[in-house]
């Protein structure tokens, strides 16, 4: 019943930050609903009892993710949106097909599922058995993330740097 | 242990000549040219007389030579395999012999020519082919040979290619060729079919005991006339006879030695050769007899007419070769070989010597302008005068022999084929001592000579006739305006073939009918249907035993023949000798008659209307405008501007607007995940 | 006792919210910030059947989705920042040269 009512509960807090972020036209608000959307998802992640995703959740996507997105936004100095002439095909075919698909796959979730039901706290989140998950049979992804990292991080400086700054370390260097 | 005498030499050498003479030549000087030419074909020879000294110590005949296997499926199988008997032989030395000494020839007749090279590289081609003919051991080679020759006589038809005249006469020989060839190749098959092997000895062996189609209409029947439809292609007798006038364009060695003396002669070789197949057969026999009469006759109709010299001595060799199927036809295949040797010599030597008249007056080849050159060229007088005798059948002479032979077995068939054949002799040999009176006698009518009381003459000759010649007339096209300044004997290298082949006109013959025919017996022997014992011995079991009347019948048969002959020499003294004014007259007399004989009663035309117009017609607006433009290149353009339309199309999808671009990726990605699920839920 | 449908019904609310925030969003951060909600939508969905199934790969996995949503943000903002540098513009429709 608890489980429920807070799943409820936390599960309309998504929803509704999600749809305030469409609604809202300059983007610090819609990145700052998102906050508020990726903290609720921490608090479900709490309910089904996967805790150290929860933290990481809060810690990695709100605290490092979305922060990034709003130094960008502050950096661009980027205003409302104004209005202009979108693609037709978007608002034709995508929004309906779209909406075609999640009203069908939520419906065939519904009645296919059989009602299985979860338990609030079910996963065994002991963080020891998900680093001996990590670090013996996704050792390879695990790596191979690592490195995605790092080529993100040079690509990144590579990419934001400015043309003169370039030149300059060039000469410098 | 029969002796191998390497026949396969015997083809390989004139092809070795083709080859070095077609692909270094152009850079051979004449004399080379000429050496090489010579040299291979003069070495085939000289292997011919070798294996014709090795010939009486093979042990079996025929002896075959089996060089490899060619094609082989299942039970079926070709090979390249030679084979030599009495008939092949007598084949290998005439083509040899007379080929060897046309090459000598032409040496002479052709020095002055562009493409020296080409020429004997063509020459020696056709030898090649025609080798490979004669001694082939089944029919398939044949074929090849047969094909070859046919190749070799449209390249040198063609020889003069940039004149439209003799490209157009090669195509139309290769072409009408083609059409005898089709009912060739179905025979082929039928033979194939029945008797699953294409070797002479298997097909005859099992042909042999099969009971005579009397009534007319079994597959042997139907065989052996397909082969007969080949034969008139290739030989020239009605209807395909066509092609072979217009061989004229072709250099005069050619039409020596391909026209005359070989290829032509291969149809009536095949008929020989395939003699057990038409013994079953009598009414394919009597077809033939019926063709070769009324060819015999029709030809000799239209010489009579003609002005070109060279084109009446083709006509001759049409109607002549009427009278070696008429032989076959009623089953005197030995005779009908005979007449071909023969007639190898004396008309090689009328077409060898009428190159020397044309080579003497600077290129001119219309009788109505020659005249008066007996005392100029004597030489070539005389050896033309041998074999216009050997030909009219003046007794003594080759082709008397011959001729008359094959019109004494004519009229044991039928009174009907010996009148028509005496008739006809009667009419060649009008026309040849026509040939000589018009061309030798009498005063020069050409440019070169003066005119006297016959300017009237070679005035009225403008309408006698056809204009054909007004095509031959300029001298440069044959090349030999090169203007010598009047009329002169040919040289010794030209002489000399003549000379030859005039002895062997007047000898030729004497071996006589009946010797001939024993000789030949294994090979063309009469081989009777099934209810007559049939192996072939050196005894022949079917040379007539001539009771003593039947002497006397032959001996009247004989002088009845050589009236005739004689009859057609003082007619043609009569007009074209004492009374010259009186060929006009009767012409004029005959005016619808004349007309009909001297366009050769509108044949060619007729088939151009009948044939040749619709098919050209049907072929541009069927397949040309209708198949290949509107269907073929309509579908693949239609293809072509199709995808363009829909690449067009397309195209608009790669707007540069991102947000269609994820509209796109949003709804296939729908697609994707529903169908996902659909199937999970399944 | 929560069905797990409505986990999953609730990821498919959330990820059809991103996707259509893709689709009608002009400016280039909103739409990013609408895939890294679409990102999000997915992580439930994987943790939810990890509890179903008493599996902690599904947790693995969010790791990795994080890593990558991670390493994803940063090169996509630089090339934002790129882009704003040449375009002047954070408007999607502006960018456009690359029309056939």
């Amino acid at each position: 019943m608890l489980h429920l009512v807070l799943f409820s509960v936390f599960g309309l807090i998504c929803v509704a930050g999600a749809v305030n972020l469409l609604v809202q036209k300059h983007p610090i608000n819609s990145a700052l609903s998102l906050v508020v959307v990726m903290a609720s998802l921490a608090v479900e992640y709490l309910l089904l009892g996967a805790e150290f995703v929860a933290a990481v959740q809060v810690i990695v996507y709100a605290g490092a993710i979305m922060v990034l997105f709003v130094f960008v936004i502050m950096l661009l100095n980027a205003g409302e949106e104004e209005h202009t002439t979108g693609s037709t095909v978007a608002w034709l075919l995508g929004i309906p097909g779209l909406l075609t698909g999640a009203i069908f796959v939520a419906w065939a979730d519904l009645r296919y599922s059989g009602g299985t039901q979860v338990a609030i706290g079910a996963l065994p989140g002991h963080p020891k058995d998900l680093a001996q998950l990590l670090f013996h049979e996704f050792l390879l992804p695990f790596e191979v993330t690592s490195i995605l990292v790092l080529i993100a991080i040079m690509g990144a400086v590579v990419l934001a740097a400015r043309p003169e700054a370039v030149q300059e370390s060039k000469r410098e260097g | 242990m029969t002796e191998n005498l390497h026949l396969w030499i015997l083809p390989l050498l004139p092809l070795a000549g083709a080859a070095i003479n077609g692909l270094l030549g152009n850079r051979f000087s004449r004399n080379l040219v000429a050496t090489v030419a010579l040299t291979f074909s003069g070495t085939a020879f000289a292997w011919a007389l070798w294996v014709a000294s090795r010939f009486t110590s093979l042990e079996t005949l025929p002896h075959v030579e089996t060089v490899a296997t060619w094609l082989r499926s299942g039970d079926f199988h070709v090979d390249y395999a030679f084979s030599l008997d009495q008939l092949s032989l007598v084949m290998l030395l005439v083509v040899t012999g007379v080929g060897f000494l046309i090459h000598i020839y032409s040496v002479g007749y052709m020095w002055e020519e562009g493409g020296f090279y080409r020429f004997f590289s063509y020459l020696n081609l056709f030898m090649f082919f025609m080798l490979t003919l004669v001694l082939a051991s089944n029919y398939l080679f044949l074929f090849v040979g047969w094909e070859g020759v046919g190749l070799a006589s449209y390249l040198l038809i063609g020889f003069y290619f940039t004149r439209d005249s003799a490209a157009s006469a090669g195509k139309k020989a290769f072409i009408v060729n083609r059409i005898g060839d089709f009912g060739f190749l179905i025979a082929l098959f039928l033979i194939i079919q029945h008797f699953g092997s294409m070797d002479f000895g298997k097909v005859f062996d099992l042909v042999k005991p099969l009971p005579a189609e009397t009534s007319g209409a079994g597959f042997l029947t139907a065989i052996a006339l397909l082969l007969m439809v080949g034969a008139c292609g290739k030989s020239a007798q009605i209807p395909l006879y066509v092609w072979l006038p217009d061989a004229m364009e072709g250099p005069t060695p050619v039409s020596a030695l391909i026209h005359a003396a070989t290829m032509v002669t291969a149809g009536v070789y095949m008929v020989a050769r395939s003699h057990v197949i038409f013994e079953h057969a009598p009414s394919a026999m009597m077809v033939v007899a019926i063709i070769g009469t009324l060819t015999a006759f029709f030809a000799a109709t239209i010489g009579i007419a003609q002005t070109d010299i060279k084109k009446v001595l083709a006509y001759s060799t049409v109607s002549q070769l009427g009278y070696m199927f008429l032989a076959c036809g009623v089953g005197a295949f030995s005779a009908g070989i005979f007449h071909l040797m023969t007639h190898a010599f004396f008309k090689g030597l009328l077409f060898l010597a009428a190159g020397s008249v044309i080579h003497a007056v600077g290129g001119e080849q219309d009788m109505r302008k020659m005249g008066g050159l007996w005392k100029k060229i004597p030489w070539t007088w005389i050896t033309m005068l041998i074999a216009t005798c050997a030909i009219a059948g003046i007794p003594g002479l080759s082709g008397f022999f011959s001729k008359d032979e094959i019109l004494w077995r004519a009229y044991q068939a039928s009174w009907a084929y010996w009148l028509a054949g005496v008739f006809t002799a009667f009419m060649t040999s009008f026309y040849m001592f026509r040939l000589m009176f018009l061309t030798f006698a009498g005063d020069h009518r050409g440019a070169a000579g003066a005119s006297h009381g016959h300017e009237e003459h070679a005035g009225h000759g403008t309408h006698l006739g056809r204009d054909e010649s007004s095509r031959e007339e300029a001298p440069a096209s044959h090349g030999h305006g090169h203007g010598h300044g009047g009329i002169h004997e040919s040289p010794w290298v030209m002489l000399g073939p003549l000379v030859v082949l005039a002895l062997l006109s007047i000898a030729g013959g004497w071996i006589g009918a009946n010797r001939f025919e024993r000789f030949l017996a294994p090979a063309t022997g009469t081989v009777g249907a099934s209810s007559e014992q049939s192996a072939p011995t050196t005894e022949p079991a079917s040379l007539p035993q001539v009771p003593a009347e039947e002497h006397g019948n032959e001996h009247l048969m004989t002088g009845i023949s050589v009236a005739a002959a004689l009859l057609g020499l003082g007619l043609a003294y009569l007009l074209y000798s004492a009374k010259p004014g009186l060929p006009d007259r009767i012409a004029d007399a005959l005016h619808a008659l004349y007309t009909a004989v001297a366009n050769k009663y509108w044949v060619d035309e007729m088939y151009a209307t009948l044939f040749v117009k619709p098919l050209i017609g049907i072929s541009t607006l069927v397949f040309w405008r209708g198949v290949d433009q509107t269907i073929i290149d309509g579908t693949l353009n239609g293809g072509a501007a199709g995808a363009r339309e829909l690449s067009d199309e397309v195209r608009h999808m790669e707007s540069g607007n991102l947000r269609s671009y994820a509209g796109w990726i949003a709804i296939g990605a729908a697609c994707v995940v529903a169908y996902m699920v659909w199937v999970g839920t399944k | 006792m929560v069905p797990l449908s409505y986990y999953l019904v609730l990821s498919a609310i959330l990820f059809a919210c991103g996707v259509t925030g893709f689709l009608i969003k002009r400016n280039i951060i909103s739409i990013f910030m609408s895939i890294e909600l679409m990102l999000n939508g997915v992580n439930l969905s994987f943790v939810a059947f990890a509890a179903q199934w008493h599996n902690l790969s599904g947790q693995v996995f969010v790791f990795f989705v994080m890593v990558v949503a991670a390493a994803e943000a940063a090169v996509g903002l630089a090339i934002i920042i790129a882009v704003f540098r040449t375009r002047e513009t954070l408007n999607i429709d502006q960018v456009n040269l690359l029309k056939l």
